[in-house]
């Protein structure tokens, strides 16, 4: 098992390398960088900046370096922890991420829960009965449930919300919370607030991991140890709990690396739309200001977020299943 | 894939009988997709959904800037065959809008105004428009009396037609779906294949970059790469910039399964046998690999495609995908953003409606195909 943890971490080293080329290529990709943009917006006042000014905040951006250089300063700065300075909210990278970081890994995770305390009962039930009538209501809504984007079950829940509880559903607390201190009483409004993203943005990944559960299951029904087990007059109950759910559940955590990076997506979009304090309308304000440091930084803790996620899950699984530490 | 005829020797030695009939696998994997009802049906509605798109202009009975001044946000008109006097007519028709603003809230109110009747012509002239961009007619497949109007949607805010615009947006999204993963096949294949059949060291930096690209959250990589797309493009660059970047994510499941199936039948016989005669590499793999899984990649493909459309549509629905003049579902989605517009005017949420059963049809189709391609599949036999 140890020597499986260390090779699992040394790996994800050259993962993250890679991705961190390919994420500085992206922010590097518009035309016109940090300084024209800047200089358009002073422009814009009126002001005409002097050469010395442009040659400074040049400088100060790196721009002036070779390409590869300023890949290594950005790599070697996001490492020691300093993400550089946001031009459009006038304020420290470091701080924007960390204010809003622990919002979106809540969501995430929290979703991730539903998925999985929806999904088994009903994964077990759609299974056990079999073309009942329940099983094809189940079925249809992860259906549909697959099939709506996230954005448009947020503007339905959003309106629902407002219908019957008349309350305005957007946003992570009420407006007397919004910019108070962290309390209990806070904490406890978050929580009202925070099940109805959960619930959208966990809604597709429930629907497939339901019919995966339900799909292995029924394979596992049908194999001869059940039938000698219900021949010898195991109980319904435990004829299906005790060994072919325990066998079903696996992709309950081999598919972790498969759901989370699109639940990281679906919380960016759902936040988006309720406006939410996470780091999915951060990214889209600093892609359409052109702020490149933010997003690269932004882009980088996202990526961060799903790989050491993957990680765990892979780890965890190799906990549960001897079949995969020893392979 | 060839004729799989029984020799009737072989049959008879075999001891299978006279009435052996012979199917070739095509037939096979046809008779196990028809017993899925569910990818009948989806399969169906796609074909129908693809035709409409192709013909949008000859469907629809407004282009996608036309304005109706007289209905703003104005709700769907429904065809009536009996009129208010309860008498039948065969030829349908459609009421006026009668048009109130609520004093208080200043928001409009529309009612059937049943004194006024537009019957409903079809093939008749309307509208010009230029079909596929190539000729120019003015026939549609229906429409109203030049004075009168036709909603069948509805508006939206500036007094443009809803249905038209619906039909015109499912040309540009469908196509998007198709034309990304043309390019994810491409990719998928090419990767695959080459990791897949020379092995080694490019198999595993293939494989490196799949099992990174995999892990990243394909929507906020989208969101930087669109935003990237120079505001200078004309639409149609606009578009293969987003279908290309849709695609760049997507063609790793494809490679993945490609380069499984390669490394599988690099060591099959039939694969050795065709080397030993002298084939080349890229004869072996496209006349003797490629065949064998074709299926499995059509199945694949069919299952990539939801996830391209819904790409788009968030994309577009942040604002940073296609813009407006051009005119997808994700386009039309974006003026829907706010949670009132559901209260007030519900029938801009159509274009979300399509996109969700579309995405639903090609779904259920990719899962018939998936099982009707793999001859041991329990799933279609159960």
């Amino acid at each position: 098992m140890r020597s499986y943890v260390v090779s699992r971490l040394l790996g994800l080293i050259p993962t993250l390398a890679i991705i961190s080329v390919i994420i500085f290529a992206v922010i590097q990709l518009p035309e016109g960088d940090v300084v024209s943009s800047t200089l358009d917006r002073l422009a814009a006042q009126g002001i005409a900046p002097t050469e010395e000014y442009v040659q400074n905040l040049r400088a100060q951006y790196n721009l002036d370096k070779p390409m590869l250089q300023q890949y290594a300063l950005w790599a070697y700065n996001f490492l020691t922890g300093d993400m550089g300075y946001s031009y459009v909210f006038e304020r420290p990278v470091n701080d924007l991420v960390w204010e809003r970081l622990g919002f979106t890994l809540s969501i995430t995770v929290s979703a991730l829960l539903f998925t999985w305390i929806v999904a088994l009962p009903i994964g077990i039930y759609s299974a056990v009965r079999q073309y009942s009538i329940g099983d094809y209501v189940m079925t249809t809504i992860a259906l549909v449930g697959l099939a709506t984007p996230p954005f448009l079950l947020a503007l339905i829940f959003m309106h629902l919300g407002f219908e019957w509880f008349g309350v305005s559903t957007g946003g992570l607390f009420s407006p007397e919370f919004e910019d108070a201190a962290w309390s209990w009483a806070r904490v406890v409004d978050m929580l009202a607030h925070l099940w109805l993203p959960m619930v959208i943005v966990g809604l597709g990944s429930a629907a497939f991991t339901m019919r995966i559960l339900r799909a292995n299951l029924l394979d596992e029904l049908n194999k001869p140890y059940v039938v000698t087990a219900r021949a010898k007059g195991v109980g319904p109950v435990k004829l299906v709990l005790k060994y072919p759910v325990r066998i079903a559940i696996n992709p309950f955590i081999s598919n972790i690396g498969l759901m989370l990076p699109a639940l990281v997506s679906g919380e960016a979009l759902v936040s988006l739309v309720m406006g939410l304090p996470t780091i999915g309308p951060l990214l889209l304000q600093s892609l359409l200001n052109q702020d490149m440091f933010l997003a690269g930084s932004l882009l980088m803790w996202l990526a961060i977020l799903t790989v050491v996620g993957i990680l765990l899950s892979d780890l965890l699984l190799a906990w549960v299943d001897p079949r995969i530490r020893f392979e | 894939m060839s004729e799989a005829a029984i020799d009737p020797v072989v049959a008879a030695a075999a001891g299978l009988g006279e009435d052996v009939v012979a199917i070739s696998p095509r037939r096979l994997m046809w008779l196990r997709f028809r017993r899925h009802r569910l990818a009948l049906v989806s399969g169906a509605f796609l074909i129908a959904l693809y035709t409409l798109a192709a013909f949008c202009e000859f469907i629809s009975p407004y282009g996608t800037v036309t304005r109706n001044d007289e209905a703003i946000n104005a709700p769907p008109m429904s065809v009536h065959f009996f009129d208010a006097e309860g008498d039948f007519h065969l030829r349908p028709f459609v009421y006026a809008y009668h048009m109130e603003v609520d004093p208080e809230t200043w928001i409009r109110i529309y009612t059937e105004d049943t004194d006024r009747k537009f019957p409903i012509r079809f093939f008749a002239r309307g509208e010009r428009y230029k079909m596929w961009s190539l000729f120019e007619i003015d026939r549609h497949l229906f429409t109203v009396d030049e004075d009168a109007y036709i909603h069948l949607f509805g508006t939206d805010p500036l007094g443009r037609d809803m249905f038209s615009r619906v039909f015109y947006g499912a040309r540009v999204s469908l196509s998007i779906g198709l034309v990304g993963v043309v390019l994810t096949i491409v990719l998928g294949i090419l990767l695959g294949g080459v990791a897949g059949y020379l092995g080694g060291l490019v198999d595993r930096a293939v494989n490196k970059v799949i099992e990174v690209l995999q892990c990243l959250p394909s929507l906020p990589l989208w969101m930087a790469l669109s935003a990237t797309l120079p505001v200078h493009w004309s639409p149609l660059l606009v578009y293969f910039g987003i279908t290309i970047i849709l695609s760049l994510f997507g063609w790793t499941s494809l490679a993945r399964q490609v380069r499984g199936r390669f490394l599988a039948l690099r060591e099959e016989d039939f694969v050795m046998a065709a080397r030993l005669m002298g084939a080349n590499t890229p004869r072996v793999i496209h006349k003797h690999m490629l065949p064998s899984f074709s299926s499995h990649i059509i199945a694949t493909a069919t299952l990539a495609v939801p996830g391209m459309i819904l790409g788009e549509t968030a994309l577009s629905f942040l604002g940073i995908g296609l813009r407006p003049p051009v005119v997808s579902w994700g386009v039309l989605m974006f003026q829907a953003q706010n949670p009132l517009v559901i209260e007030l005017t519900p029938w801009q949420m159509l274009p979300g409606l399509f996109v969700v059963l579309t995405v639903m049809a090609f779904n259920l189709l990719g899962d018939g195909l998936r099982d009707a391609a793999d001859p041991y599949s329990t799933a279609a036999t159960q």
